[in-house]
């Protein structure tokens, strides 16, 4: 047996530190810190873990947990890790295009590194976790359902998006991420021209979490079409169970493009096919269209539910119902439909003709429609509503207006004669992150911060949340506004060095901005820290802190293991807000019943371990080890379905008795105005000031 | 009232054959109805992959010189067969008959796949020995890509009968099973639509304008 045979490909070169100490250099001491980090921080978690004895709370309450709400909340502290490491990647890029001017600290080839891990880690393992974590908890409990319809395969949907996650942090310590960007575009991440293991990385990762996105969307779509609660018509649903719908489609059919594109490119590269490459009839604008056939789906599968976030936010801090329900939907609905007509608007200038390309051009503008008549409903919505300027109103008054110029620049790019202009420079990095950052991020942070007292049982301390959310937009308008002007001046996109010292202040800004971001970051981590530390001052055990309109609010915070002690009849659209009005809120109607829930169960982490396994042998050829974790993975779960009793009774008696008590509590709890709502008086009962 | 009642669906009686789990039943399938259709676009693309390859031969060999008819006309015909035993198999279910018989179809959709799959492999191995892989040009890439996949549905399916064979001998006909039966059904009859695209389109279609 040769060295090969058991090890592939992997040898000490693959870490950095190797590098570092034959050559040191800056370049080679920024990728050693970012990977002493990643190591340092895997060992300081798991000191943690055993010092303060946790490895067994963690793995009974949390990694075998089959609870909807638990695994929503891993996904988002999952996305959060993420999060940190894509802000760092963004904050040394435009440092080094700070000092890019003939040159620089980083070479071209970490540089590239750098924004292709960017990208795949903010799309995939930041927004779209913090998306699948805020379905999760939310939807079900809007509905007014107990559980999601496929509980185990909510885990493993988790497990598989944690695994494809780990692999990129991995490839910051042994061996080297892709240089080919986020979209990986052939015959550059082919075989014949980057035979590393960078591509490979990025195939594995994108097609293990993608399974996951995949199961994901057909257990969303399956518990809102199947588990809403006696009455829940679809159009009394909340509007962010509405986008949730439009999402879970766009995962179901926008994902498949995407596995398809990866795994064509990885038999390219592993078993010697010619899809995309030069020669021998491969053909690299099918994966093109493949990728952007997923590409452009996915920025709505991860704004809509944001835009679902503000409906919520804005209804509930204007004290007024959501203006144009009906009208919202049908927007929500035509902004799914029509993302699927324009992918090929991110590849004009790749030879098409002008009539298609002038379709396609109207296609995308067609989108600013729905999303206008989304702008004028949410105005309309404060319009002479009692307005709370509370955190999550920041967020959403910043996002009204920073994403309405995002907008607008995307109507710019629309057009292909402009297009041809300004295609690949930083005008379209500044407006994809106009959309992506106010659209998307700040509508998570609005949501982190709405719904967190409900998910753990005392509220964010608000004035560090005000801080983080204008840090967050003045960063935002710091960074990306001159990279507008950047762009017009002809300054390609990645580019890690420039020769024209005209963009050198626009540069300066920028990295101004950047920091602000950064700081903006740590306010949110140091605000989760303070809150905690003064959680007794702010508990909100009641469940309805901000007197808000639906289902998820009328139960108590943090919510029982099968949520609603009696399943909710709804009688019409925002049940909780009308039972309110009417004096029928916290009234217990029907009998208690036995509640079955799922038994906990290590499949999802079993197979987010062994598909670890197996994408790491994968990408360092170790043949062996790949086709063990194969036979493991297939075994594993036909092992679980042999477990056919996986479910547990909750008795009626106790269901009673927790709600009782809470019932009770309610009766002893004086009920705040909203004058109150930031005091530590608030204890989660409302004294609505809401109207029918 | 009975009869209406058990003909409410057209596959296995949902409402009737367990009392407690009623809802959880229509959403289970419900659930696999959605995965088909996400598995439905990756056969798509796939399709379409195809198609826009047809002509990219690079010189090597092309639809009209590597397909054995014959062989073909077999696979179709035991995979055809094989959507008939599995819907046997499934009434036998929805009208409580003997669990024997059940089995019988079963296996018999078994060795049918079985005989599908290994004809298709020969001719795999016959395409080989031309020089005629994936490695050749990307029209036998395309087709390597999809034609495969399609038999790595099928290889899946026998896995999971198998599976499900020795769960009903040992655990008896529980209801949970009986969904399970229901689901595998469901994915067989797909496999079968699939191929008849296949032959449709990459086989004939391609034999013919390729």
């Amino acid at each position: 047996m040769t060295y090969q045979d058991i090890f592939g490909r992997l040898t000490l070169d693959a870490l950095p530190f190797t590098a570092f100490i034959r050559a040191p250099s800056v370049n080679e001491a920024v990728a050693s810190t970012a990977a002493s980090i990643v190591v340092v921080g895997a060992l300081t978690v798991l000191f943690l873990l055993t010092r303060y004895r946790l490895w067994g709370p963690l793995w009974r309450d949390w990694l075998t947990s089959t609870d909807h709400k638990k695994i929503g909340i891993m996904y988002i502290v999952f996305s959060l890790v993420m999060m940190t490491r894509g802000v760092i990647e963004g904050v040394v890029m435009r440092t080094q295009q700070a000092f890019g001017l003939d040159g620089g600290f980083l070479q071209p080839d970490h540089f590239a590194q750098l924004f292709s891990t960017h990208g795949t880690i903010m799309i995939f393992f930041v927004a779209m976790p913090f998306v699948a974590g805020f379905i999760n908890y939310v939807m079900p409990l809007q509905i007014g359902a107990r559980d999601v319809a496929f509980p185990v395969m909510n885990q493993i949907s988790l497990g598989l998006t944690v695994a494809s996650g780990v692999m990129l942090m991995v490839s910051l310590v042994v061996g080297k991420f892709s240089t080919g960007g986020w979209s990986a575009y052939p015959p550059y991440t082919g075989a014949a021209f980057n035979p590393g293991v960078g591509p490979d990385y990025w195939i594995w990762a994108i097609v293990v979490s993608g399974l996951g996105t995949t199961l994901s969307g057909i257990n969303f779509a399956t518990t809102i079409y199947k588990m809403r609660a006696p009455g829940m018509t679809f159009f009394r649903m909340p509007l962010f169970t509405w986008t949730v719908v439009c999402s879970s489609i766009l995962m179901v059919f926008a994902l498949p493009p995407l596995s398809v594109a990866a795994l064509l490119l990885g038999l390219d590269r592993y078993l010697d096919f010619h899809f995309f490459t030069n020669d021998l009839g491969g053909n690299m604008m099918n994966y093109a269209n493949l990728f952007w056939l997923f590409g452009h789906p996915e920025v709505y599968l991860l704004v809509l539910p944001a835009y679902g976030m503000f409906s919520e936010v804005f209804a509930t801090y204007s004290a007024k119902r959501l203006y144009g329900y009906t009208s919202l939907v049908i927007a929500t609905m035509s902004i799914a439909v029509l993302s699927f007509t324009v992918w090929l608007h991110h590849f004009f200038t790749m030879g098409q003709s002008a009539l298609i390309n002038a379709a396609f051009g109207i296609a995308t503008m067609l989108i600013a429609i729905p999303t206008g008549v989304k702008v004028y409903d949410w105005m309309a919505t404060m319009y002479r509503g009692r307005i709370r300027i509370s955190v999550p109103m920041i967020y959403g008054i910043g996002f009204l207006v920073l994403f309405v110029i995002g907008g607008l620049t995307g109507v710019i790019l629309a057009n292909p004669t402009i297009d041809y202009q300004v295609h690949n420079s930083l005008f379209l990095v500044a407006h994809f992150h106009n959309v992506l950052i106010p659209g998307v991020l700040f509508g998570l942070l609005a949501g982190y911060n709405y719904w967190f007292p409900k998910a753990f049982g005392f509220r964010l301390n608000e004035r560090l949340g005000r801080r983080s959310a204008f840090l967050w937009i003045a960063g935002f308008s710091l960074t990306f506004f001159p990279l507008y002007f950047v762009g017009l001046m002809g300054m390609p996109r990645r580019s890690f060095s420039y020769t024209d010292p005209a963009f050198v202040p626009y540069m300066i800004v920028a990295v101004l901005g950047a920091f602000c971001i950064f700081s903006a970051l740590i306010t949110i981590l140091v605000q989760l820290k303070v809150s905690i530390k003064e959680r007794d001052q702010n508990r909100v055990p009641i469940g309805d802190p901000w007197d808000a309109r639906t289902l998820e609010w009328s139960i108590p915070a943090p919510p029982p293991e099968y949520n609603f002690a009696l399943l909710p009849q709804v009688r019409e659209r925002d049940e909780f807000a009308m039972a309110k009005i009417e004096g029928r809120a916290y009234a217990a109607e029907g009998d208690y019943e036995d509640i079955e829930v799922p038994k906990n169960t290590p499949i999802g982490f079993v197979l987010c371990v062994l598909s670890g396994v197996w994408m790491f042998a994968l990408v360092w050829w170790i043949w062996w080890l790949a086709a063990l974790a194969t036979a493991l993975i297939i075994l594993a779960v036909i092992l679980w379905t042999f477990d056919i009793d996986n479910e547990h009774v909750i008795p009626a008696a106790d269901v009673r008795k927790a709600h009782e008590a809470w019932l009770e509590q309610i009766r002893l709890t004086k009920p705040v105005d909203r004058d109150h709502e930031a005091d530590p008086s608030n204890q989660g009962l409302a004294k609505t000031e809401l109207e029918g | 009232m009975h009869a209406v009642e058990v003909n409410q669906h057209p596959g296995l009686n949902l409402t009737q054959h367990s009392d407690v789990h009623v809802p959880k039943n229509a959403t289970v399938i419900f659930g696999f109805w959605i995965f088909l259709m996400s598995d439905m676009v990756f056969f798509g693309l796939m399709f379409a992959i195809y198609i826009t390859m047809i002509g990219a031969t690079a010189d090597g060999p092309g639809p009209k010189e590597l397909f054995d008819f014959t062989s073909l006309a077999l696979q179709t015909g035991a995979l055809l067969l094989s959507s008939l035993t599995a819907g046997m198999a499934l009434l036998v279910l929805k009208y409580n008959q003997r669990q024997r018989t059940m089995v019988l179809w079963l296996l018999a959709t078994l060795i049918l796949g079985l005989t599908f799959l290994t004809l298709e492999v020969r001719d795999f191995i016959a395409m080989f020995a031309m020089d005629a892989g994936p490695w050749r040009s990307g029209y036998l890439s395309a087709f390597f890509g999809l034609v495969p996949l399609h038999g790595l549905h099928v290889t899946m399916g026998c896995l999971w009968l198998v599976v499900l064979l020795i769960q009903l001998s040992i655990f008896g006909m529980v209801p949970k099973l009986k969904t399970r039966f229901m689901r595998f059904a469901l994915f067989w009859h797909f496999l079968d639509l699939i191929w008849i695209g296949i032959f449709s389109i990459v086989y004939f279609g391609a034999w013919t304008y390729g």
